[in-house]
């Protein structure tokens, strides 16, 4: 909710030569385009530095923006007074971060994409690793194995997330329970994938024995991770959810739980279902719950109650590290399942997000 | 509103079998959670349990899993700060970036950019983390060394392959940034639109009146979304095991490539071969790493609550 | 106010789990199972189905890739999982009777009453055992100038204990007369997780260099210092980009990483498999050994030229008899495949393991025929 006041407007309003004569109501401001020539000038020093010792790009780039983050400051400074000059100094900084936060993102999809790309072929998306040493091979069985457990995991935590979120909302209302339930929910996200993999291997080992390792596991893991996202989310879709709405519904002698069912949750359904698509494209990309209790085989299994099954994640953490002899096939293979695994986490993401803007209810909030 | 005000007496409630079911089902649901966060803790401590009195072959030679656990949780908190230490700065330059500093059309767009970085799987992170972070690392830690080596943190001798503790903290930072980044940024963008304006009206200049409204009506906001970083950074995994060279020690070096360990990284390395005595060890180890995140996030929570509750007179 | 009406977000999710739904068909290079059993082209045993879950040594787990893969075509209705979950889990699981089969880097002994553990797992009668998988570890390095690296055991175990930490040590030089040894730090690379590899590797040094290496047989490399790193992929990619490095892995994926020729007798020998699998014609039977047991003691300390000592080998575990029918044809098939020279030459072309020598092979198959089913 800024309002940036742009200070060129204060200035304008204030030009018209006043009363008094020695209380300037200007002050001098850098010119407009101060900024631009300021880095165009970093970077041709940096680039004259950085060319005469023969720097690499990043060095460069470093020079570049210190040359910058100074000098802009210090013009600044000159002219229009220390105040201004620490603002300048700050929005270099806090733009600097977010490009240094942007480079992560920038080169791991160059680096994905680069390596990951010529593996997609027909074969790769229709093949399992069943028989295959060395090159050729694909990850359809990975493929299989994340949706399948995902969709297990999803099966467990959106009903008992929703209702969850339902009963937060509807009925517990200041009561006890629910304000500890809200309070644990929140803990919950906070559990480390890992210690929800070890979760459920110790309750699954219980049940079948030592050295346990079956689809649902892996599935049970994830919902441990997923029901906490879920209930956030649709708590906060069905706090947004108009009271008016209820109680016209209400005063129709319409009962409670047919309000909510028809009335509360299709109004607030576009953000749950943004929500729980957030929810699965966190779980679809865990690796480390799968590596623990779902384990990894070469082959397709369609039954998520017995034996290992692969996932995308897994596959790539072992073909990375067990990539076989010799070791280029393996470490292809890995990078062409990271490609498909990101594509299909940030596509469930933008989709989630459009889904969230296109269908939720115009309620002129 | 006001018929019902004569009458004597409402009527009392009439109780439909659906109300009921569906309340019912309602609070079975939200029981469900409590008896899974419960679970967590019963399972662990059960599975866990026979690794107190474990012999030492099962514990790497380890006398006790007291020695066992510390250098691994000394490890966990180590990379975990070193990453807050990081993440914090930057991600509270970028929330300010989304909030008050980008055009209004674009902040929307750069916040998409920020959370495509949390939605990009962990061992992605890995993959990068060794292939392309860590050799470039290299020359900087060579560097450290050289000019810095009198500090204990940088005592060397510098890792030639760059998988050190510091290139995996930077990875955790990346990955606890956007966590960071969205809690600050919505904190921020709560602030009272008037207090705002009031500070530019008196003449501040932006960050002035970031300092004077912004920073102070998010404080607590700004502590608990580093909480919540820091929960994330100590039980991040697959990056961890992927990048880092771990060998056990305890040390302050950061830039060698003999490194402490973290608990999830070693659970993640150890499990696959484990068996017997040594799974229940490693389980013990993280049942030691919930209880630290539950603290930390329960700490974050804490914060943020009471935070909201001062605020928002 | 409008309030979007249930049906649109429905369909779309109606969408979203038909895209999940759309499972049901096999991957392309899979048989779908429905057909009859096709003959298999060697003729073998192409009448077994069913599923065979082992598991044990990580080490071997490369070759019993090739072996499931070479089995699995030769009988397209059987589906073999090795479990590389390490050898003490392998024989543990066999003992509780969770595997038909293990392998293991080391063989049964009754240290532990394993072996006892083991018999009676078989009914009462004593389990069969069988060397597998030989495979040399070569240590590795990366050293610009210095092509033929020669490494005496002492010296080995010197760089390894961090006793030697330049390249230019006196003890480095006196084994490389002719090389041009630089004045860097040696990072010497192992293995940060718990492996039959260390297990050799460590075991080879305290044999031969008892005075240099202190620490004894161990799976967990047990010094803090140099540069730790999971898997064998792990070492060699450490030590690839890590200038001045040297680490030890096994040499079928060393790649192009200089190998190191360490001294046996008066010689250098550098890691072949043919040389690997030497060793074990040179060395005695164990103490253990029965008809039914072929298991080795390998000699280490052998100064026999044409003999690389620094092996892994590996044995199979598997009942003399098997009640249920199915499950003993199958591991009869399965290990007469693994031992047989088609196999152990798959081993060889695909996982860079040495090919048994003759005479063992020999004498394995032997072993392994004489299991009884039903």
């Amino acid at each position: 909710m800024s309002t940036p006041t742009p200070t060129t407007e204060r200035e304008t309003l204030s030009s018209r030569p006043g009363g008094r004569h020695d209380l300037p109501l200007t002050h001098p401001t850098l010119p407009r385009f101060a900024p631009a020539l300021v880095g165009v000038m970093a970077v041709a020093a940096a680039l004259l530095v950085g060319l005469l010792l023969g720097w690499g790009l990043a060095l460069m780039t470093l020079l570049a923006v210190l040359v910058y983050a100074v000098a802009l400051p210090l013009w600044a400074r000159i002219v229009e007074g220390t105040r201004a000059a620490k603002d300048r100094l700050v929005t270099t900084l806090v733009w600097s971060a977010f490009v240094l936060a942007m480079l992560p993102l920038v080169t791991l999809m160059f680096e994905v994409i680069s390596k990951g790309a010529k593996m997609l072929t027909a074969q790769f998306f229709t093949y399992s690793m069943r028989n295959v040493i060395g090159e050729g091979g694909g990850i359809y069985h990975a493929i299989m194995g994340t949706l399948l457990i995902t969709l297990f995991a999803a099966l467990i935590s959106v009903p008992v997330g929703i209702m969850a979120a339902v009963y937060l909302v509807e009925y517990g209302q200041g009561k006890r329970m629910a304000r500890v339930i809200t309070f644990l929910v929140d803990v919950m996200t906070g559990i480390p994938s890992i210690v929800a993999g070890l979760f459920a291997y110790a309750l699954f080992v219980i049940f079948f024995g030592p050295g346990v390792r079956m689809g649902f596991g892996g599935s049970i893991a994830l919902s441990v991770l997923m029901i906490p996202i879920v209930v956030r989310s649709a708590e906060e879709m069905l706090k947004l959810v108009p009271d008016e709405l209820r109680e016209a519904s209400y005063a129709l002698g319409v009962p409670k739980w047919r309000t909510v069912v028809k009335v509360v949750l299709p109004t607030s359904l576009a953000g749950i279902v943004t929500g729980v698509m957030l929810a699965v494209a966190r779980v679809a990309g865990e690796t480390a719950p799968l590596l623990i209790i779902a384990g990894d085989t070469d082959s397709v299994n369609f039954n998520v109650f017995s034996e290992r099954m692969a996932t995308l994640p897994v596959f790539i953490y072992y073909s990375f590290t067990q990539p076989g002899v010799p070791p280029e096939f393996g470490e292809d293979r890995a990078w062409g399942a990271a490609l498909v695994l990101i594509v299909i986490v940030m596509s469930l993401n933008l989709v989630a997000r459009a889904v969230s803007k296109l269908f939720s209810p115009k309620t002129g909030r | 509103m006001t018929v019902t005000e004569a009458a004597p007496k409402p009527p009392a409630p009439v109780r439909r079998t659906g109300d009921v079911v569906f309340s019912g089902l309602a609070r079975a649901a939200g029981i469900t959670i409590l008896v899974a966060l419960a679970g967590v803790a019963v399972f662990l401590t059960i599975e866990g349990f026979p690794a107190v009195t474990a012999p030492a072959s099962a514990m790497g030679g380890k006398s006790g899993i007291v020695l066992y656990v510390w250098p691994l949780l000394f490890g966990t908190l180590l990379a975990a700060l070193l990453a807050m230490i990081i993440a914090t700065p930057l991600a509270i330059g970028v929330a300010l970036v989304i909030s008050h500093f980008a055009p209004r059309k674009l902040s929307r767009t750069l916040g998409y950019l920020i959370d495509l970085l949390a939605a990009v799987p962990s061992v992605v992170y890995g993959l990068w983390g060794i292939n392309f972070l860590a050799p470039r690392m290299v020359g900087l830690y060579e560097w450290l060394e050289e000019n810095l080596g009198f500090l204990p943190f940088f005592t060397g001798p510098a890792s030639s392959t760059g998988r050190t503790i510091l290139t995996a903290s930077l990875v955790l930072a990346v990955m606890a940034l956007p966590i960071i980044t969205a809690i600050t940024r919505e904190i921020f963008a709560q602030t009272p639109v008037l207090h705002q304006e009031a500070a530019l009206a008196l003449g501040a200049t932006r960050w002035e009146m970031i300092r004077m409204t912004v920073f102070p009506y998010g404080r607590s906001g700004m502590v608990s979304a580093t909480m919540l970083g820091l929960g994330r950074a100590l039980g991040e995994t697959m990056a961890v095991a992927m990048v880092l060279s771990a060998t056990g020690v305890i040390s302050f070096n950061l830039i060698s490539s003999t490194n402490p360990s973290t608990i999830a990284a070693n659970i993640a390395l150890q499990f696959g071969e484990a068996s017997g005595l040594k799974v229940n060890v490693l389980i013990f180890s993280g049942l030691v790493l919930f209880v630290v995140t539950f603290i930390v996030n329960f700490l974050g929570r804490a914060i943020a609550g009471r935070g909201y509750k001062g605020e928002s007179r | 106010m409008n309030i979007t009406s249930l049906r649109r977000p429905a369909a779309m999710g109606a969408a979203l789990v038909l895209g999940f739904g759309l499972t049901a068909c096999g991957a392309a290079n899979e048989a779908t199972g429905d057909g009859g059993t096709g003959s298999g082209d060697n003729g073998q045993s192409s009448s077994l189905s069913g599923t065979l879950n082992g598991g044990g040594a990580s080490s071997q787990e490369a070759a019993q890739g090739a072996w499931r893969a070479g089995f699995q075509q030769a009988n397209p209705e059987v589906t073999v999982n090795y479990d590389p979950i390490g050898s003490g889990g392998g024989r543990e699981q066999f003992i509780s009777g969770g595997f038909p089969f293990a392998g293991s880097d080391s063989y049964l002994t009754n240290d532990e009453g394993e072996l006892d553990g083991a018999t009676e797992r078989c009914d009462g009668q004593a389990p069969i055992e069988v060397p597998n998988y030989v495979s040399p570890i070569a240590v590795i390095y990366n050293l610009d100038g210095v092509d033929d690296l020669q490494l005496s055991p002492d010296t080995l175990a010197g760089i390894f204990a961090g006793d030697i930490t330049t390249w230019d040590d006196p003890a480095i030089a006196e084994d490389n007369p002719d090389a041009d040894l630089p004045a860097e730090d040696i990072n010497p690379v192992h293995r940060s997780d718990e492996s039959g590899t260390t297990g050799n590797f460590t075991n080879y040094l305290s044999t031969v260099a008892g005075d240099a290496w202190t620490h004894g047989e161990v799976e967990t490399w047990p010094i803090k210092g140099g540069e730790g790193a999971s898997g064998t992929s792990g070492v060699v990619a450490a030590v690839t980009n890590g200038a001045n490095s040297i680490g030890y892995a096994d040499a079928s994926q060393a790649g192009d990483l200089g190998k190191a020729a360490i001294g046996v007798g008066d010689g250098f020998e550098l890691p072949t498999p043919e040389a690997a699998a030497k060793i074990l014609e040179v060395s005695p039977e164990s103490d253990t050994a029965t008809d039914t047991e072929l298991v080795y003691d390998l000699d280490y300390t052998t100064e026999e030229a044409g003999v690389y000592p620094i092996v892994l080998s590996s044995y199979l575990i598997a009942c003399p008899s098997y009640s249920d029918k199915a499950e003993g044809d199958l591991v009869k098939g399965y290990l007469s495949y693994i031992v047989s020279e088609d196999g152990q030459q798959a081993a060889a072309d695909n996982a860079g393991s040495a090919p048994l020598p003759a005479s063992i092979a020999e004498k394995a198959q032997a072993i392994v025929d004489g299991i009884t089913v039903g």
